[in-house]
């Protein structure tokens, strides 16, 4: 089949409409799950087929893209969905933050700020934060419309008390502009404050069929106790290649002797960094070529 | 004093079926009342209608309020209704695993409707749910603990911790003993008895029990096809039945 | 204290062919404070019923008993409850308790149900029952495991522990010993030195003349049988 078979970003134009106007809904209602008739796409579950489906009711042919899964742009999840609407909507690429348009994104918020006119569109696996602790969809919706969350703050005493410390570590529950609380989708919590952004940013469940957003400079507020605050923690170490010292880091297993390194989990932020000249700890000029 | 819950005329029908019928009575703050008649009498029904667990048909269920005085419950908005079911009323069901959630640790179950009513101090939340834990009899050491690793006693214990730690006025209780072996009834009854006293509770049981209410209520209302035959004094009507159900109710009591 | 004028009862067995049985007509009592009367009369003559009836616990048919300034067979249960928490005690025959309850709390209960305090009821009960020689390393187990005459003696210092302005007394000094009826007579003295009004039924002839200011004969008060 050539490229010129599929419609403008794989979907039909009927259902991108619909997509739209779901949007525009939770862009209306910040941190409201609106309901939404999600498309079979031609990937699995599970590899942001909600996301997918934001992404290509937003691009334009106008539009420059970038791809993220945990913060790279170069894993599997993220090649494949930039080749898809490569493929299907012959826009620009790139994996510079600052020149993408639209930004689709597993799990990471890139380091560098968003300016206004992005959007970053997430791919969210389970969209409705209460569900873990009550699974009827029709008691957590009237929750929700009652702004019922005493529930919410039972999974943080949990945490305290088996952990002494509220152990959530990512999809740590927000509040919006005073209103809904909304799951981030599986981000650390590291990048909880940066919620509050320039940007749109929209959330895709394919499977869950739901799609919320958050819009510019809206109020994201990460719950926790007066006694224990939240706490936007990451590992106690700087990049190890660009010596970033406030960059969320993957701990990464080097050899079989449990040596081990951390680096930016931002990727495009760490080559950037090192472009201009920065250095960590074992970026003697031959590793960082070589993990490049 | 005006009383604390006026009941007028609450009717509920299973299509062409009865639930309950015109059922009508007041009950004033820190009374006790028990509601008894055979399975399928519509008293289980009645209470529900009552919790706002089911809506009537027809009639009114007046409630004191803190704020406002008294209001008609079913008339009220779901919100309002529903944040009175966390406040000033509770609910003690049967079976804990319904009151409970079995999910998270013993704490965090007394600990919810703190929160759910704005408690934002984990170290104050934590010290009232262990001092309800100690009201019910409950060992500090388990307050972290699931409800699951719990015996049936213990259970309803916890339930019946959890559902008073907001001090509520009203609570109802469908059954509290009925899963319970005898000598932790008898325990459990005593319990209720203190906290039901030292609060100032006013509340509205549910049993097919006759021992249970000759011990916990104050008064007795008894049930027969959807409709209440026999109203009064628990241990007048116990003792001195006027109705004639309620006199084969009494004798058909096992003497022990 | 306690009036009553033309009371009257039957019961109705609606069980057994709706049977009905007039047990009262036309009883009439009065008894001032600091006063104590006898009910006398064959067993069976509604001694027993006549008192339940001024405790709220039978239903009268007809009349007024007027207990204070409750009409108890008129009242609302929530009177007749706080009747039975401030004015009027009963001691009956039997001890009535909850399971697994510590006697010293069966014991304190009417004195905070009263309104009393903690001190107060506790000070009273260990009064009542070191007086009534119950064991005071009894005083922590519940009274449902005792022998019939140690929990004839909780019950009756149950009964005295608030001070009511009127008191029902059932056989108070049955199956007990010379020392404790004597304590017991003792108990009903100071009752009606303090004013109350006391009802009481004795089989004891000797301790009823003891207290009792008059008797009345409740076989007067059967109803006309009907031929």
């Amino acid at each position: 089949m050539t490229e010129t078979a599929y419609n403008f970003a794989y979907l039909d134009e009927q259902t991108k409409r619909m997509i739209r106007r779901a949007i525009l809904k939770g862009v209306a209602i910040p941190g409201y799950q609106v309901p939404f008739a999600s498309r079979e796409m031609p990937m699995p579950y599970g590899w942001g087929t909600g996301g997918v489906q934001v992404t290509a009711a937003c691009l334009t042919p106008a539009d420059t893209l970038k791809v993220i899964d945990q913060g790279a742009d170069d894993t599997t999840n993220a090649v494949s969905i930039r080749k898809f609407f490569q493929r299907t909507a012959q826009v620009a690429v790139t994996e510079h933050t600052e020149e993408a348009s639209l930004i689709q994104t597993r799990h990471r918020i890139p380091e560098t700020p968003l300016a206004e006119g992005q959007i970053l569109v997430y791919q969210v696996p389970i969209p409705e934060p209460l569900r873990f602790l009550e699974p009827r969809e029709t008691e957590t919706r009237k929750m929700h419309a009652l702004e019922e969350y005493g529930l919410m703050h039972v999974k943080l005493y949990e945490d305290i008390a088996h952990n002494g410390e509220i152990s959530t570590a990512y999809a740590y529950p927000v509040q919006v502009e005073g209103r809904y609380v909304m799951d981030p989708s599986p981000i650390p919590k590291f990048d909880n404050p940066r919620l509050e952004s320039a940007a749109v940013q929209l959330f895709g469940a394919g499977r869950e069929q739901r799609i919320y957003a958050i819009p510019p400079y809206t109020q994201v507020v990460s719950l926790d106790f007066e006694d224990y605050p939240f706490e936007a923690s990451k590992a106690d170490h700087p990049c190890d290649l660009c010596g970033c010292a406030t960059s969320y880091l993957d701990e990464v297993i080097v050899d079989d002797a449990g040596g081990r390194m951390f680096v930016c989990s931002d990727t495009d932020f760490c080559s950037t960094r090192r472009a201009e000249g920065h250095r960590g700890r074992l970026s003697g000029e031959d590793l960082a070529e070589e993990l490049a | 004093m005006t009383p604390l819950l006026q009941v007028k005329g609450v009717t509920k029908r299973y299509g062409a079926r009865l639930g309950c019928g015109d059922v009508s009575f007041d009950l004033w703050p820190g009374e006790v009342m028990g509601i008894v008649g055979e399975s399928g009498s519509g008293k289980s029904t009645l209470l529900s209608c009552l919790a706002g667990h089911l809506s009537p048909d027809a009639g009114e269920v007046i409630f004191d309020t803190r704020a406002e005085g008294p209001r008609d419950v079913l008339t009220m908005s779901e919100p309002a209704r529903r944040m009175l079911g966390r406040t000033d009323w509770a609910f003690v069901h049967q079976n804990p695993r319904d009151g409970l959630r079995m999910g998270v640790s013993a704490g965090a179950n007394v600990g919810e409707r703190l929160m759910a009513v704005g408690a934002r101090h984990y170290g104050q939340i934590r010290e009232q749910a262990v001092d309800w834990l100690g009201r019910v009899e409950i060992a500090a050491d388990r307050v972290d603990d699931r409800p699951r690793a719990f015996s049936g006693g213990m259970q309803q214990r916890l339930q019946i911790a959890r559902n008073l730690v907001t001090g509520p006025r009203l609570v109802f209780m469908d059954e509290p003993t009925g899963g319970l072996d005898v000598s932790v009834q008898a325990r459990l009854l005593d319990l209720l008895r203190g906290l039901v006293r030292e609060m100032g509770l006013s509340a509205i049981i549910v049993t097919h029990d006759l021992a249970v209410v000759r011990l916990l209520a104050d008064r007795l209302m008894v049930m027969k096809g959807g409709h209440v035959v026999e109203t009064g004094l628990t241990d007048q009507v116990l003792d001195d039945p006027q109705h004639g159900y309620t006199q084969l109710l009494v004798s058909s009591v096992l003497q022990v | 204290m306690i009036e009553l004028s033309d009371v009257s009862k039957s019961f109705v067995l609606h069980n057994q062919g709706d049977a009905v049985i007039p047990v009262m007509a036309g009883a009439a009592l009065s008894v001032a404070p600091g006063e104590c009367v006898a009910l006398v009369g064959n067993s069976g003559a509604g001694k027993s019923t006549l008192m339940r009836m001024i405790y709220g616990n039978y239903l009268a048919g007809g009349g007024a008993i007027r207990v204070g300034d409750v009409d108890v067979a008129r009242a609302e249960p929530r009177e007749i409850l706080r009747m039975r928490r401030e004015v009027l005690g009963y001691v009956s025959q039997f001890l009535r308790v909850v399971p697994r309850v510590p006697t010293l709390d069966v014991v304190a209960e009417p004195v905070l149900a009263a309104g009393g305090s903690h001190a107060e009821a506790e000070a009273r009960a260990r009064d009542l029952l070191a007086r009534l020689n119950v064991p005071e390393r009894l005083w922590t187990l519940s009274p449902t495991t005792f022998s019939g005459g140690e929990q004839q003696r909780v019950n009756i210092a149950r009964g005295f522990a608030h001070l009511f302005p009127a008191m029902l007394l059932d056989e108070p000094t049955a199956s007990l010993d010379a020392t404790n009826r004597a304590v017991v007579l003792a108990l009903i003295a100071e009752a009606k030195a303090r004013g109350a009004a006391i009802v009481g039924i004795f089989h004891d002839a000797e301790a009823r003349a003891q207290v009792c200011d008059r008797e009345v004969d409740v076989s007067g008060f059967a109803p006309a049988q009907a031929a």
